[in-house]
């Protein structure tokens, strides 16, 4: 047990002081028909170096896509992790910390995430943002239920194309909230029809919630709903959840979104089967007070030094608990500070080169995709390094004989959208080489020859 | 005290750093893109100008070795669990082994998209079954659901579950939850976000559970009791079974918050005690570390009755041994996470069970519940402790012999970080007027204990003879204290460029 530093002397001397003679006695106040007689039903113990063994031997059942071709996106997307940004933020420093409480002893995690802060609404065009939460779906959950106290309306109008697992958050949190969700259909493009922010019933709309690129790939036009909003008088939220699209597109801070929320996994976080990813959560200045989770604040010491705290902690649990903003405590604060690194690392001109690059690779498969007999683009509408494709059969199966062949096909959407045929979501990031690329194509080519 | 005591607080060489924004030059480059190894295309037809951003305004530009310098020089300004005793109460800082992280970045994992056909993620799968049976059989509750992503959000899942439980039952007029006036404020504030209303129990004379304030509620309105075992004061909750049972005979449910489960493994299992829901911090009981504020993960395990209600998928085996997802949930209430939690923790706490194993796991709690206890006796002759009787995993003393001397629970706090330690937690719980929360955990050391019991007792000295010192405090850090009303007051929450005032 070499976590533990008790010797057995030592534990002698302790019990003396504390006047017990067993261990056992210091858990009397239990009821002893209670307190368990036999061992937990776990594994035995191993060394350290079993345990890696044993867990290499798990990593080595899976097929990560540095191994195995993928071309999975869907709100977690492959892209490459300079080594600095692992290094540092593995630092014990970083990551033996706690919650930031005491500020004289925790600046480098406060002024990692004040600079995190600046970096989103940089990208972001927003004024204001906080500190993290979860993940992508949670942030839009809290963006609905904050956009609901705002507004005080209970109407959302939300993109068919939000991603599924988004949607299904949003009415997680907001099931006992009287909220109603209205889904928003698509247009032949695969964007967003917004034919309904035109009609009476918007009226009384308290947002209209919007993901660019949604879950088709499609980028939407920000800018449009942006105007139509204002006409309605609603809030426009904005969901991204490939951040890297940030290095290239309007920000839609910039198009009048009043939220502009989602998951940052994409600046440097691993996709790490999941998790942990970055919500990140971004305001105007007007609901700063209503917004949810942790911000970092610059302020000084008592000689004139600038220093950074955690602030506007009244919005939340710990002080104004059932009245909280939010019920969020622990956050992702390392995943941000990961994210800091990632975007100094690349920087203002690395970042706008690696979403030209995703654009490219995606729009030279997907080009090829498109000269391939019985497969299509399912929608016209612009991409960034996502798009739907309309696939011969099942995707099922086609994925099947992908991963027959060494290579991890799309997602397949068809289940959740039967209304759009077989489609398979296919992403291309800087990750997957020409001769990937190349590959792939192949593949579908000879599947559709067998197809026919 | 020892007069010869060597504390490891001291003053060293401490280096400035701007921020990243102020060292920027232009054109400056850190970075290696993988090449553009497709066919010369037409930049201009890739995307509808209209689309196109400007450059991002104030992005920095750095240096390879800016970074690094940055990054490496904040983080010396950090205090960590690597760099000493962090006996922060309810946050449970022990160890954080690095095994763990050698595993959790093992490319198997951490380049496995989430989305892989399970029959290429059998390992991950694999990892995640195992693990929610381990924490079944801890917490001695039928299923668990690692989804997650910190305590809170397992305490709004649990909660969740218990609204659709009683919805099930068309008892929809259950909406009353009782919270103790000692307990987190997550509590509160996640039955809300679950359609809750909430009333808070007053603790009884010795700080636990009262059964006479208790009972005016056992009735048709009552949803669930929220109950943390041990209590935040760090004392078990003697009454449990029998307020398990009162609760449950009037037709509510009991949720235990489990931040304090380090107190309990392998002595006594939440489920036996009549806890129906429990939500578990691996991020403090099972060692994956805290990151500064996360990533955390908060599995919920529930009874047999519950379990229809988690959420969408369950991991299941089939009977080739094939690990899957099981989307066909009717009952259940939902997701809470885009995929399936926070994976990268989960393998830590993994890696951490089974480096323990059952023994280890028993021996954890046993420490941790020695190492409060001690600290409690050696501590209570200097500081005023609230309800002196045996403690579990920690111990809450508070600042009433010291504030004659007008020295606060804060001045306290700031003081311990010039003898080179972190402060306990301050102020928490409510009922504890000045409270600190020492929660010492099994990881440290008999001397550690006793550095730390010196220093506290040189300060409860300080505040006799030189209270300003105490006041005055902390003086070693790289910063004083600092100033909280003006940051909130004057609100600064990002990096203006100094030229343009009013961007």
């Amino acid at each position: 047990m070499h976590y533990i530093p008790m010797t057995e002397e030592e534990r002698r001397q302790m019990l003396k002081t504390v006047g017990a003679t067993e261990i056992s006695e210091l858990f009397e106040d239990i009821p002893e028909s209670y307190r368990l007689k036999q061992l937990l039903k776990l594994p035995e113990p191993m060394s350290e170096w079993d345990v890696l063994c044993h867990l290499k031997k798990l990593a080595e059942k899976n097929e990560p896509f540095d191994k195995t071709p993928c071309f999975l996106g869907g709100g977690s997307y492959r892209h490459c992790i300079p080594s600095v940004v692992p290094a540092l933020i593995g630092r014990g420093e970083f990551v033996t910390a706690y919650t930031p409480y005491q500020p004289e002893i925790s600046q480098g995690t406060l002024q990692a995430l004040f600079e995190y802060q600046t970096m989103i609404t940089q990208l972001t065009g927003m004024p204001i943002a906080n500190a993290s939460l979860y993940d992508g779906a949670m942030a839009v959950a809290e963006a609905v239920l904050m956009a609901q106290r705002v507004a005080k309306k209970p109407k959302f109008a939300i993109s068919k194309a939000l991603t599924p697992g988004y949607r299904t958050t949003i009415e997680t949190y907001a099931r006992h909230q009287n909220v109603i969700l209205i889904d928003l259909p698509l247009n032949q493009d695969g964007s967003t029809d917004i034919a309904y922010l035109q009609s009476p019933d918007a009226n009384d709309l308290a947002a209209v919630v919007i993901q660019s690129p949604n879950y088709f790939g499609v980028i939407e036009d920000i800018e449009t709903i942006g105007l139509l909003k204002q006409n309605t008088g609603c809030l426009l939220i904005t969901v991204i959840n490939e951040m890297i699209s940030l290095g290239i597109l309007k920000p839609p801070g910039e198009l009048r979104a009043d939220i502009v929320c989602g998951d940052a996994q994409s600046l440097g976080l691993p996709v790490s089967y999941g998790g942990p990813y970055l919500g990140f959560f971004t305001v105007r200045e007007s609901a700063l007070r209503q917004m949810p989770g942790r911000v970092v604040g610059m302020t000084v010491d008592t000689e004139g030094r600038q220093g950074f705290v955690n602030t506007l902690s009244t919005r939340e649990q710990h002080i104004r608990r059932e009245k909280a903003t939010s019920n969020i405590c622990t956050n992702q604060a390392l995943c941000a500070i990961t994210a800091a690194a990632f975007m100094a690392t690349l920087g203002k001109q690395g970042l706008r080169e690696l979403a030209l690059l995703n654009v490219k690779k995606a729009a030279y498969l997907k080009s090829k995709i498109a000269s391939l007999d019985g497969f299509d683009i399912r929608f016209s509408g612009p991409t960034f390094n996502e798009f739907t494709v309309s696939v011969p059969g099942s995707v099922k199966k086609l994925n099947e004989y992908l991963l027959n062949n060494g290579v991890i096909g799309g997602i397949d959407a068809s289940d959740q959208f039967p209304e759009y045929g077989n489609i398979m979501l296919v992403c291309a990031t800087e990750t997957n080489t020409r001769e990937q690329l190349d590959q792939f194509v192949k593949l579908l080519a000879a599947y559709g020859r067998e197809c026919f | 005290m020892t007069a010869k005591t060597q504390f490891p607080g001291t003053s060293g060489l401490t280096l400035e750093e701007p921020l990243m924004f102020e060292k920027s030059i232009k054109d400056r480059k850190g970075y290696s893109l993988p090449d553009d190894d497709l066919p010369e295309l037409n930049n201009d037809s890739l995307l509808p100008a209209k689309y196109v951003r400007d450059e991002i305004s104030g992005m920095p530009e750095l240096s390879e070795l800016d970074v690094v310098r940055h990054f490496t020089r904040l983080s010396t300004w950090n205090y960590s669990i690597d760099h000493g005793f962090y006996p922060l109460g309810s946050c449970t800082m022990k160890y954080n082994p690095k095994i763990n992280e050698v595993t959790a970045g093992l490319c198997g994992f951490t380049h496995l998209h989430p989305l892989t056909p399970a029959s290429a993620a059998q390992g991950a799968l694999e990892i995640m079954y195992r693990l929610e049976k381990y924490l079944s059989e801890i917490s001695g509750l039928s299923a668990v659901t690692l989804q997650p992503s910190a305590g809170a959000q397992g305490e709004l899942t649990g909660m969740l579950m218990i609204k659709a439980f009683h919805q099930s039952r068309t008892d929809s007029n259950r909406n009353i939850v009782l919270i103790p006036d000692s307990a987190h404020g997550t509590n509160p504030a996640s039955s809300v976000i679950a359609g809750l209303t909430t009333r808070t129990l007053a603790s009884g004379p010795d700080g636990c559970l009262d059964i006479e304030a208790l009972t005016p509620h056992l009735n048709g309105n009552l949803a669930a009791l929220m109950m943390t075992n041990p209590n935040t004061l760090g004392i078990f909750e003697k009454k449990a079974v029998e307020i398990t049972k009162l609760v449950h005979d009037c037709g509510g449910l009991v949720y235990m918050d489990g931040a304090n489960l380090n107190a309990l493994m392998g002595i006594v299992k939440p489920g036996d005690l009549g806890v129906d829901v429990l939500h578990i911090n691996l991020h403090k009981t099972f060692a994956t570390p805290h990151g500064g504020g996360g990533p955390g993960s908060g599995p919920v395990a529930v009874t047999k009755t519950l379990e229809p209600f988690l959420p969408a998928p369950s991991i299941k085996i089939d009977p080739k041994g094939f690990y899957y997802f099981d989307w066909h949930r009717p009952l259940s209430i939902g997701k809470v996470h885009n995929f399936w939690g926070n994976f990268g923790v989960m393998i830590k706490a993994y890696t951490y069970i089974r480096s323990l194993g059952a023994e280890g796991i028993r021996k954890v709690s046993e420490a941790a519940v020695l190492n409060a206890n001690y600290m409690k006796e050696r501590l209570k002759p200097y500081f005023h402790i609230a309800y002196d009787k045996l403690c579990k995993h920690e111990c809450i003393f508070d600042d009433s012999f010291q504030h004659q001397h007008d020295v606060s629970t804060m001045d306290i706090a700031k003081r311990l970080m010039d003898y080179g330690f972190h402060p306990p937690t301050v102020y928490f719980p409510l009922i504890v007027k000045g409270a600190l929360m020492i929660e010492p955990t099994e990881s440290e050391s008999k001397d550690t204990l006793d550095q730390f019991i010196d220093a506290m007792i040189a300060i409860s000295e300080e505040a006799k003879t030189n209270p300003e010192r105490v006041k005055d405090s902390p003086t070693l850090p790289k910063l004083k204290r600092l100033d909280e009303t003006k940051a909130a007051r004057q609100t600064v929450l990002k990096w203006i460029p100094k030229s343009t005032p009013n961007a």
